[in-house]
């Protein structure tokens, strides 16, 4: 089996291979073929810029790759700021051993999904390191606004409707089921989120913010969100949307879908009055047939101490705060 | 009886005031996670207690630990919580960054398989917990014994429970009754509670770990106190049976003997501990004398929090210089730990 050693990246007559025959075979579009130092980009009006690094082990898991990762992570991140994703740039760090197989595997699994985004690979970089036939991805990607303002995090305003666009915790659960042997059928949900934003934009739905739900899961992006807006949430439990396959792992293990991180959901805050309208486009799609409403922003009171900043209704009708991830969650979840 | 009924009957209690203790940390975590003490009366308050087996882990036990871990020819292995606990002055995880080998798993069995694999390394796990793990510690150890892996070994902080409710009890500490845990139970039997209910007349619940039950037990227990009642009452039959679990017991009972061991700001409590028989010490990583304790901020009061004295908030730590992201004692360092739960659960 053909796999990576130090001389591929020397920069030689081996690094010249090695694009040939996994980059240049499988990433080819006109800004790369030109192999040139830089690409020419036609950029035209106000534009969100965005960056982003893979570290996920292991780097193939059921539902993806880190070369598909890789692509959506940029790309979900263009497409909630309000943008068209355009022009995505992608260093790959190799470690020495690793199959061209699964490299090549990687490449046309970038390729699929950029095209699935309509963006366009249109600068590459590879290194060699020493180590064990591990992979290192970091895209930055170029979004267009046309004639749209981008979404702010500021956005929301008391009142308005939580929507999620499904399921929580499906990657990060995923994830740990590889790196712990467990069997399951847990698949990553890791998806470029652009199909969730034209029913949203056909429809007319006014989003207030918005955010792609990852590390530190959605207790984390609700705090970092209401904290720019200004505003309070509460959340009612029981319609906080976990699969039965997540909800059991983590009631097995004791982690909170909460705190688990996606790659493929949407957190929203939309108008009340347009919740169901929005909710009811998200499911037509794939990836938003779980969409839900799951509780309302509330306006800023001075008075309550900031970690209450979310609460949740409990199914028993208690009441708790929850809070940002603190401490560490799961490494090389993305 | 409905859950809406219980609520109603607890919002009108009228005494007596109650302090209950919920043991185990796993129970700590539901009730933060269900907002049950925003549907308590003033009258009743819950008491974290002991039940963290990472929390009353001596420092000693870590320092052995990192010390294996950083053997060239050793390969460390534990449950993901004991990796951030620091010894003296490290953990398993500044061992990991020093380049000892630490990883963590989900099954201790998964050992028998590496050291099979890699004859070449000693594999040891790094057994800490209750009754409830014991049996899985056990069953690994039984196993290498019959396949005669000579390469296999467990580094032991294994506690029983009872010992330290006795503490509990015997140290005056107002405790109206127990919240017994769920998960021992099952192991040790609910007639574990009887000797205790009766010697120190004060009601056990054991109970299973869903906020309704949780909920029952409470009501349960508060109904047990306010009719002069000490028994023990069982709300988890399906899981646990009066004698306990005879094959676990029976796996316990040929692999470990019981002996003094220590808990971290407690001391040495007699009988507390389990060690491997003299049949398997071959498979011991040095488990004994793992006692010393240097005390951590001297302002920590895991001690106290451990022993129900106080509510973690009533530290002067919490929250401000002792956090999860960086942990003073070890009642934050660990999810099942008083303080950790309830620095994540905080706001009420």
């Amino acid at each position: 089996m053909k796999k990576t050693v130090m001389a591929h990246g020397s920069g030689g007559t081996q690094t010249a291979a090695l694009i040939a025959e996994v980059f240049a075979k499988h990433l080819s579009n006109p800004f790369l073929d030109k192999m040139e130092d830089a690409a020419v980009l036609p950029l035209q009006g106000p534009c969100v810029f965005s960056t982003d690094s893979f570290v996920v082990d292991p780097v193939i898991f059921p539902g993806g790759d880190i070369g598909k990762l890789a692509v959506c992570g940029t790309v979900n991140d263009l497409l909630c700021m309000g943008a068209t994703p355009r022009w995505l740039s992608a260093g790959f760090i190799l470690e020495e051993g690793l199959p061209f197989d699964l490299l090549e595997e990687i490449a046309r699994s970038m390729k699929s999904a950029a095209d699935e985004a309509g963006i366009v690979i249109a600068a590459a970089d590879t290194k060699v390191v020493e180590g064990n036939g591990g992979l290192f991805i970091n895209t930055s990607g170029i979004g267009t606004l046309g004639r749209r303002a981008p979404i702010r995090a500021n956005g929301g305003q008391p009142g308005d409707a939580v929507l999620v666009s499904g399921h929580l915790g499906d990657h990060h659960a995923c994830i740990l089921s590889r790196r712990l042997a467990i069997e399951n059928g847990i698949r990553s949900d890791c998806a470029i989120l652009s199909p969730l934003l034209s029913v949203l934009r056909r429809n007319k739905i006014n989003i207030h913010a918005m955010r792609d739900i990852t590390r530190g899961g959605l207790a984390t992006v609700l705090n970092e969100l209401c904290l720019a807006s200004g505003v309070r949430c509460r959340l009612e439990e029981d319609l906080i949307p976990t699969s039965p396959e997540v909800a059991a792992f983590c009631g097995i293990l004791g982690l909170d879908p909460l705190y688990m991180g996606n790659e493929g959901k949407l957190l929203l805050f939309v108008p009340e009055d347009q919740a169901e309208m929005a909710v009811n486009a998200l499911r037509r799609t794939e990836a938003g047939l779980h969409a839900v409403k799951i509780g309302n922003l509330l306006a800023e009171d001075p008075l309550l101490p900031a970690r209450a900043r979310v609460l949740i209704q409990t199914r028993l009708g208690g009441q708790r705060p929850v809070d940002s991830l603190s401490g560490e969650g799961l490494p090389r979840i993305c | 009886m409905t859950t809406k009924a219980i609520l109603d009957d607890l919002r009108e209690w009228t005494g007596p005031d109650l302090r209950i203790m919920e043991v185990c940390g796993t129970h700590t975590a539901a009730i933060m996670q269900s907002g049950l003490r925003s549907l308590l009366p003033t009258g009743i308050t819950l008491i974290s207690g002991p039940g963290c087996p990472v929390c009353i882990t001596p420092a000693a036990y870590v320092d052995k630990a990192v010390e294996l871990a950083m053997r060239p020819n050793y390969r460390l292995y534990a449950f993901g919580d004991m990796l951030k606990v620091k010894g003296t002055d490290k953990s398993l995880s500044d061992a990991k960054a020093d380049g000892g080998h630490v990883r963590f798993v989900y099954s201790p069995l998964d050992l028998l398989g590496f050291a099979e694999k890699e004859p070449q390394f000693t594999h040891v796990f790094a057994a800490v917990g209750f009754e409830t793990t014991a049996p899985i510690y056990g069953m690994l150890v039984k196993k290498a014994y019959e396949k005669g892996l000579p390469n296999l070994e467990i580094l032991t902080a294994l506690r029983t429970i009872l010992p330290a409710l006795e503490l509990i009890l015997e140290s005056g500490d107002p405790i109206d009754a127990f919240l017994a845990p769920g998960h021992v139970s099952a192991i040790i039997g609910s007639a574990g509670y009887s000797d205790l209910a009766q010697r120190y007349q004060r009601p056990f619940s054991v109970a299973g770990f869903s906020p309704e039950h949780i909920l029952y037990a409470i009501w349960q227990l508060a109904h047990a106190v306010r009719n002069g009642r000490h028994d023990v009452c069982n709300l988890y039959p399906g899981v646990v049976h009066q004698e306990g679990n005879l094959k676990a017991l029976a796996l316990l009972d040929d692999v470990f003997e019981s002996g003094p061991s220590a808990w971290r700001g407690i001391g040495i409590l007699p009988g507390s501990g389990l060690f491997l028989r003299n049949k398997y010490a071959a498979f011991d990583a040095g488990s004994h004398g793992l006692d010393a304790d240097p005390p951590p901020n001297p302002a920590c009061r895991c001690t106290d929090v451990i022993l129900g004295r106080i509510h973690p908030t009533a530290c002067p730590l919490f929250g401000t210089i002792c956090t999860p992201g960086c942990a003073q004692g070890p009642c934050m360092v660990s999810a099942e730990g008083a303080c950790g739960i309830w620095h994540r659960f905080r706001g009420e």
